[in-house]
């Protein structure tokens, strides 16, 4: 009779202490960082220009290659802080990097690249943001690991760097070779 | 005269959430006007893409328009949406195995301290007659 | 210079704070009535301290002193006086300070309107209060500081954000905090009752008019924040189930279950274990609702800037508080027996089933708000908003629609449910026939209006059904039966505004005319303006209804120098049975088209009417004087037992 009183009395403090618990792990999360929701899912169907030659690219003729793919603009800024790593990773030929330039100009997006440099393998025209919605894209710049059957494999939210190059991309470019 | 022609651009360069579409049926109208409310703007500190000035809501509430005129109901428009981007879209949770929680707890809570009412109600009475 | 004396009064209350914590205690233990009887004077100091401190800093933003950096962060050389005043609260680090005194100032009218308490009760009340105000003033002085210098000094500030430009910010955040920080008082007295290790009848009457004041408080609070948004925000809205507007309606809902359940257990040796869990409860929520807000736990629009250090103190200090409540209830619970002389048909009962309904939709609130955090925890990520808390809360208040009136006539101790419905048969009947007529006049109302109308006029007419039956009505009861008015007058307000509102987007040129539900708007042009510290597109629109002219409304887009942003700035023509909302979207072509919204929202106001009445209420009930009514000799009886 006294045990379960003793439950009873403490029920309160118990279940306030489970309430701190959860508030405590919450704490110091970025809750913007949304995880994609196509992970080991196909890519999703495109057929676009290329803004290199002008030429259709679609997402039947990328398969066959691991690849990554860097959702940039030339209207943001952290693309231009995360340019180097491209460029350096495009450089070590791991495997290619493609571009989808999106919700741009072409005009402006071609200036950009003659300032800072091309390391694109191809870039995907997206003026309208269609394709970026297909594959769950939010903000730029993000950045997709595909592999070579054309499933999504990951993806980065926000800039690549060497942390989440290390971390994340390598590793999984290995698993997936 | 000047500055007032570059503010104007400036405010049409920026968005608003006011869209102008036009559907045939009042129906789809109204099919616009829900899923815009229940539609979470993902880059929003918490609003729905009706009432978001973001760029991507803007996007999301055009993709809508289209989708309704293309003759999508209200079920396969949301799927649309979450296969993209996942539940966090949507601001009325899935009823799933993983969140059934949210429905069976409230109503939990409710029952367990009815219970626990009645019992005690009963037994202080019992408390009483004995004294 | 004057900065730094604000930094020593905030430091010298902190002091007092201490003090006041230790000291009153420290006689209670040893039985020292002289040491007791500090309690008082040591509140009124610490609440002087406390408000000196908060003036200067007000006195700051006057003086626009930018070498302190609270103020440059939140005002600006243009900005207007009234804002600057209220800047003071517009921000974090000012906020807490607002907060921190308005708890120095229900200590203070606690320790004042207690003169006819027995020391030993009223020192440890206070000291418990002490301990409240200590905790916070160590998170504002250490945590969040609002004195701290920047040095150079910037030239000009960096402006109060636009939105908070506003009359919304002058009076919601210290009403608001008025009901918060209110909590705290029945939750002292609580404390004070456990450690004594008694609870009888007169520390439940005492906490009474202090639950009433401080829910209406918080009742007023959340009425100006829904309002405010509703015209500041430029889209309408007035709810969202956001995480922040839940945090204040949390403690709303406890304190609400509180208030039923002090009905039962004032009158009955019964359920004194629930009315404390209750109080500890409504005030822990209230800190929950601190935390959600300042911790970046969770997104919201209304969110201060987010810092989890300043997260784990406000955390510490709920796990310290509530913490420490739920285990002296768990040590003590046991000592309050209870017995009860009412049936299981009985007001008592219905009145605690209605406790159990409001803590179970406070429950839910918390559930939901939470969800996601609990989801993150597991790795994914989900999002719950108005569509789950909407239909949970219709679902839920429905039953508590129903049974309020019956509660109402419901006898003491024992009673017949047939008796009670033979009573409100005729206000059945009427409510019926009211909502039918509703129903024809309004030309059809979908399924949820006409319930929610149906609601509305059956507490409304059952009301008046018992104020006709009640013999006298006291202060207390009169207090209720208008809170009970302002619940029904709520309930028609919202059935009708978010069942039957219309909502239009167009694109307008000069001299167009749409027609909106019988009102014939008629745009007329956009011109530009500087308009005190922004610049402004004001539209022209001339609203006519059978040909009379109804409003000229002029909605804006402002822009302020300091914010990227366009601000929208609503036009609203605010009518007892309608309101008329347009907001200004952005410019289409170079013919002057505009892209417009229009909103007629039918009888918006009835809702925040509905909450004043309910605020209105309550103010009623705390001044009934039954609550006040402590004989001298029972003081004296008191002290002398105690100290025996």
């Amino acid at each position: 009779m006294n045990k379960k009183n003793i439950i009873k009395a403490l029920l309160p403090l118990i279940i306030f202490l489970s309430l701190v618990i959860l508030l405590y792990n919450g704490l110091g999360k970025n809750t913007r960082l949304l995880p994609s929701a196509l992970i080991n899912k196909p890519v999703p169907e495109f057929s676009v220009p290329s803004l290199m030659n002008g030429q259709t690219i679609n997402n039947d003729s990328l398969i066959g290659q691991m690849y990554l793919l860097n959702v940039w603009a030339s209207w943001c800024p952290n693309c231009r802080v995360e340019h180097p790593m491209i460029t350096e990773f495009a450089r070590q030929k791991i495997i290619p990097v493609y571009g989808l330039n999106y919700k741009d100009e072409n005009a402006a997006a071609n200036q950009w690249l003659n300032q800072f440099g091309n390391p694109y393998k191809d870039i995907l025209v997206d003026i309208e943001g269609l394709v970026g919605i297909d594959f769950g894209v939010y903000g730029a710049p993000e950045t997709f690991l595909i592999d070579a059957k054309g499933i999504i494999r990951h993806k980065i939210v926000g800039e690549l760097n060497p942390q989440n190059l290390k971390n994340e991309i390598l590793p999984l470019i290995e698993k997936y070779k | 005269m000047n500055k007032i022609l570059l503010t104007l651009i400036f405010i049409s360069l920026t968005v608003s959430a006011i869209d102008i579409h036009e559907f045939t049926t009042e129906e789809q109208r109204l099919d616009y006007q829900q899923l815009t409310e229940e539609l979470r703007c993902l880059v929003c500190q918490n609003q729905n893409i009706a009432d978001s000035d973001a760029g991507l809501a803007k996007d999301l509430r055009n993709e809508v328009a289209k989708l309704i005129k293309q003759g999508q109901d209200q079920r396969q428009i949301t799927d649309y949406m979450v296969v993209r981007y996942g539940d966090f879209v949507r601001y009325s949770p899935p009823m799933r195995l993983d969140t059934i929680f949210l429905w069976v707890l409230p109503f939990l809570v409710f029952l367990i301290a009815a219970i626990i009412l009645i019992i005690n109600i009963k037994r202080n009475q019992k408390n009483t007659e004995s004294e | 210079m004057l900065a730094e004396i604000g930094q020593y009064t905030l430091a010298f209350g902190m002091m007092v704070s201490l003090l006041l914590s230790l000291c009153p205690l420290y006689g209670y233990y040893t039985k020292n009535e002289k040491i007791m009887q500090t309690a008082r004077p040591l509140a009124y100091l610490q609440l002087i301290f406390m408000l000196v401190s908060f003036l200067i800093l007000v006195t700051l933003f006057i003086i626009q002193d930018f070498s302190v950096t609270y103020v440059w962060q939140n005002s600006n050389s243009i900005l207007p006086i009234r804002y600057r005043v209220s800047a003071t609260w517009g921000a974090h680090e000012g906020s807490m300070l607002l907060w921190l005194t308005i708890q120095a100032l229900w200590t203070g009218l606690v320790a004042f309107y207690s003169k006819s308490l027995s020391s030993d009760k009223i020192a440890r009340v206070l000291a418990i209060l002490g301990m409240v105000s200590l905790g916070f003033a160590a998170f504002v002085f250490f945590m969040s500081n609002p004195f701290l210098r920047t040095i150079p000094m910037p030239f000009d500030g960096n402006d109060l954000n636009p939105l908070l430009q506003d009359f919304g910010l002058i009076v919601h955040p210290p009403i608001l905090y008025m009901g918060y920080v209110g909590l705290s008082v029945p939750f002292a007295i609580s404390i004070a009752a456990l450690l004594g290790g008694n609870i009888d009848e007169n520390w439940i009457r005492w906490t009474r008019p202090w639950t009433n004041a401080a829910w209406a408080c918080l009742t007023l609070g959340i009425v100006l924040g829904s309002w405010w948004a509703y015209y500041e925000l430029g889209w309408g809205g007035w709810w969202f189930w956001d995480p922040v507007e839940n945090a204040s309606f949390l403690p709303w809902l406890a304190a609400v279950g509180l208030i039923h359940v002090q009905a039962v257990s004032e009158r009955r040796n019964a359920f004194r274990g629930w009315t404390v869990l209750l109080a500890i409860i409504a005030f822990s929520l209230s800190v929950l609702g601190t935390f959600l807000v300042r911790s970046g736990v969770l997104t919201s629009v209304h969110a201060f800037a987010s810092d989890p250090s300043r997260g784990v103190f406000v955390l510490s200090l709920l796990a310290i508080y509530a913490g420490g409540a739920f285990f002296l209830y768990a040590l003590r619970a046991n000592k309050l027996k209870s017995q009860t002389e009412f049936e299981l048909s009985s007001r008592e009962t219905l009145l605690l089933v209605n406790s159990i309904i409001f803590i179970t939709v406070c429950f839910m609130v918390l559930l939901g708000t939470l969800f996601p955090l609990i989801f993150e925890a597991m790795g994914k990520k989900i999002s719950v908003g108005p569509p789950y808390f909407g239909s949970m809360f219709f679902m839920m208040m429905v039953p508590m629609a129903i049974f309020l009136p019956i509660g109402v006539l419901y006898k003491w101790r024992k009673d017949k449910m047939k008796r009670v419905i033979k009573l409100l048969i005729p206000a059945f009947v009427i409510a019926l026939v009211l909502t039918a007529i509703s129903y024809w006049f309004f030309g059809g109302l979908n399924l949820k209006a006409t319930l929610g109308v149906f609601a509305a006029f059956w507490l409304l007419i059952s009301g008046f059904n018992s104020i006709r039956q009640q013999k006298t009505l006291t202060r207390g009861l009169w207090g209720m039966q208008l809170a009970h008015f302002g619940v029904a007058v709520f309930l028609f307000g919202v059935s009708m505004t978010e069942h039957t509102d219309f909502e239009i987007d167009a694109l307008m040129h000069p001299n167009e005319v749409k027609i909106v539900k019988g009102y014939s708007v008629e745009f007329k042009g956009v011109e530009n303006k500087q308009i005190e510290n922004y610049n402004a597109f004001i539209g022209h629109f001339v609203v006519t209804q059978d040909g009379q002219q109804v409003a000229t409304m002029n909605p804006q887009k402002r822009i302020y120098p300091r914010q990227g942003n366009p601000m929208t700035e609503a036009a609203i023509d605010a009518g007892f049975t309608r309101d008329l909302y347009i907001s200004l979207g952005e410019q289409i072509n170079d013919k002057g088209g505009w892209a417009v919204r229009v909103y007629i929202k039918p009888f918006i106001r009835w809702m925040w009417g509905g909450g004043i009445l309910m605020m209105l209420g309550g103010l009623l009930a705390s001044t009934d004087k039954r609550f006040f009514r402590h004989a001298k000799r029972l003081k004296q009886q008191n002290i002398e037992n105690y100290l025996a």
